[in-house]
């Protein structure tokens, strides 16, 4: 029977439909985030500024070394951050990172390195237990809005795997996969070795006043102690901001793709829909003409 | 001419203007800056932080531990955790 097909049809662009709703409120409250993540990637900036001024005011008038600027060469094990989402509905967000991530671990493992992961959001978490790849630790939960304490949490446990000895798994580096946030168009996947610390020194430009000479209170080696855990927690929390907004504009883009299919997929199968109304129509009518013929010629 | 002065915690800029003192608690006692302070990097321990603005009212806040650094008459307090009159302020 023709009616068949159209009631298909309708069923189809009313589960559609309701899809479109979905992916339009998720467009809409991804929206509405990352404003906000935006806002907190701002209000962090004075503070890890603050601390890489004074880091690199540091290392221009001291040359003590430290733990955490030493390259360790007691062990070959290497420890991995993957920044990725809790949740997907966020386009290939979270598969750029992991892709990075991969490629990143190949090498590290070409060079002869173990790599050790710790993975932050549901969907890397997934993608490793689903592989069978151990994780050394997980956060989840907090991937569209970080918290300091959460970052603080992630960085004490990397430092604190940077300080064991080899033989309890100590590493001898830190890479972070984190996604740049440029703009509301543009993120992209980054690595960075973040341990031990490359200290990049301020170049004094002309007319700039050069780094000043600096008292330490107590001693330079404490004030170098209390700086660089700090420096890193800090860095691993813009990352961690920065990914958090790339996220939300993400899903925000996929979102708005899938209420346009969405709404392409409503249009089709209603043009198909009133097709079917019409051929049954047609149909009736060239029975009911062929019928009344019969029963005239009859 | 001030101390140019910036309270800073990991989320957010807590204070931010001229002062004419600032006091501190850095690691081997409590310390004071004023005009004309010798460049310094100090480890701050948990304890009061006091902002004599150029004017209006001294702002008061507690600070878990963190540095400051002093440098040509600006002064940058960077703390852990800031808790401004009893409750931690929102930003």
């Amino acid at each position: 029977m023709a009616g068949g097909t159209q009631r298909v049809y309708r069923a189809r662009i009313r589960s559609t439909q309701s899809l479109k709703k979905i992916f339009r409120a998720m467009e809409l409250i991804a929206a509405s985030r990352i404003g906000r993540a935006r806002d907190k990637v701002t209000a962090a900036g004075p503070y890890a500024r603050a601390i890489t001024q004074a880091v690199s005011a540091l290392a221009t008038h001291s040359d003590q070394p430290h733990p955490l600027t030493t390259e360790r060469t007691d062990t070959n094990r290497v420890a991995v951050l993957v920044v990725t989402a809790d949740r997907g509905m966020a386009g290939a967000y979270s598969a750029t990172a992991i892709r990075e991530a991969e490629n990143l671990v190949d090498q590290l493992q070409a060079e002869g390195n173990e790599v050790d992961l710790y993975v932050m959001g549901r969907r890397g978490v997934s993608y490793y237990r689903f592989r069978e790849r151990e994780i050394k630790r997980s956060w989840v939960g907090s991937s569209d809005a970080p918290s300091a304490e959460t970052a603080q949490e992630v960085a004490d446990t990397l430092l604190a795997a940077y300080d064991a000895p080899a033989e309890e798994g100590g590493v001898k580096a830190l890479h972070v996969v984190y996604t740049q946030f440029r703009n509301m168009v543009s993120q992209t996947p980054r690595v960075v070795r973040m341990l031990p610390i490359e200290i990049v020194e301020q170049e004094a430009g002309e007319g700039e006043e050069l780094l000043p000479l600096y008292e330490f209170e107590p001693n330079p080696e404490q004030v170098l102690d209390a700086l660089l855990p700090r420096y890193v927690s800090a860095r691993i929390y813009s990352f961690l901001l920065q990914s958090a907004a790339s996220e939300l504009a993400a899903r925000q883009r996929a979102m708005h793709t899938a209420t346009e299919n969405a709404e392409e997929l409503i249009r089709t199968y209603t043009r198909l829909a009133n097709q079917a109304r019409q051929a049954e129509i047609t149909q009736e009518i060239s029975e009911i003409v062929s019928g009344a013929d019969a029963l005239a010629s009859a | 001419m001030a101390l140019e002065v910036d309270l800073v915690a990991p989320d957010r800029t807590v204070w931010r203007g001229e002062a004419r003192m600032v006091t501190a608690p850095a690691a081997d006692g409590q310390m004071g800056i004023l005009r004309g302070h010798s460049p310094v990097l100090a480890v701050l321990r948990e304890g009061q932080v006091l902002i004599r603005p150029v004017s209006g009212e001294p702002f008061e806040a507690r600070v878990t531990g963190g540095f400051l650094s002093v440098d040509s008459d600006v002064v940058t307090i960077v703390a852990d955790a800031v808790e401004v009159g009893g409750s931690p302020a929102q930003a």
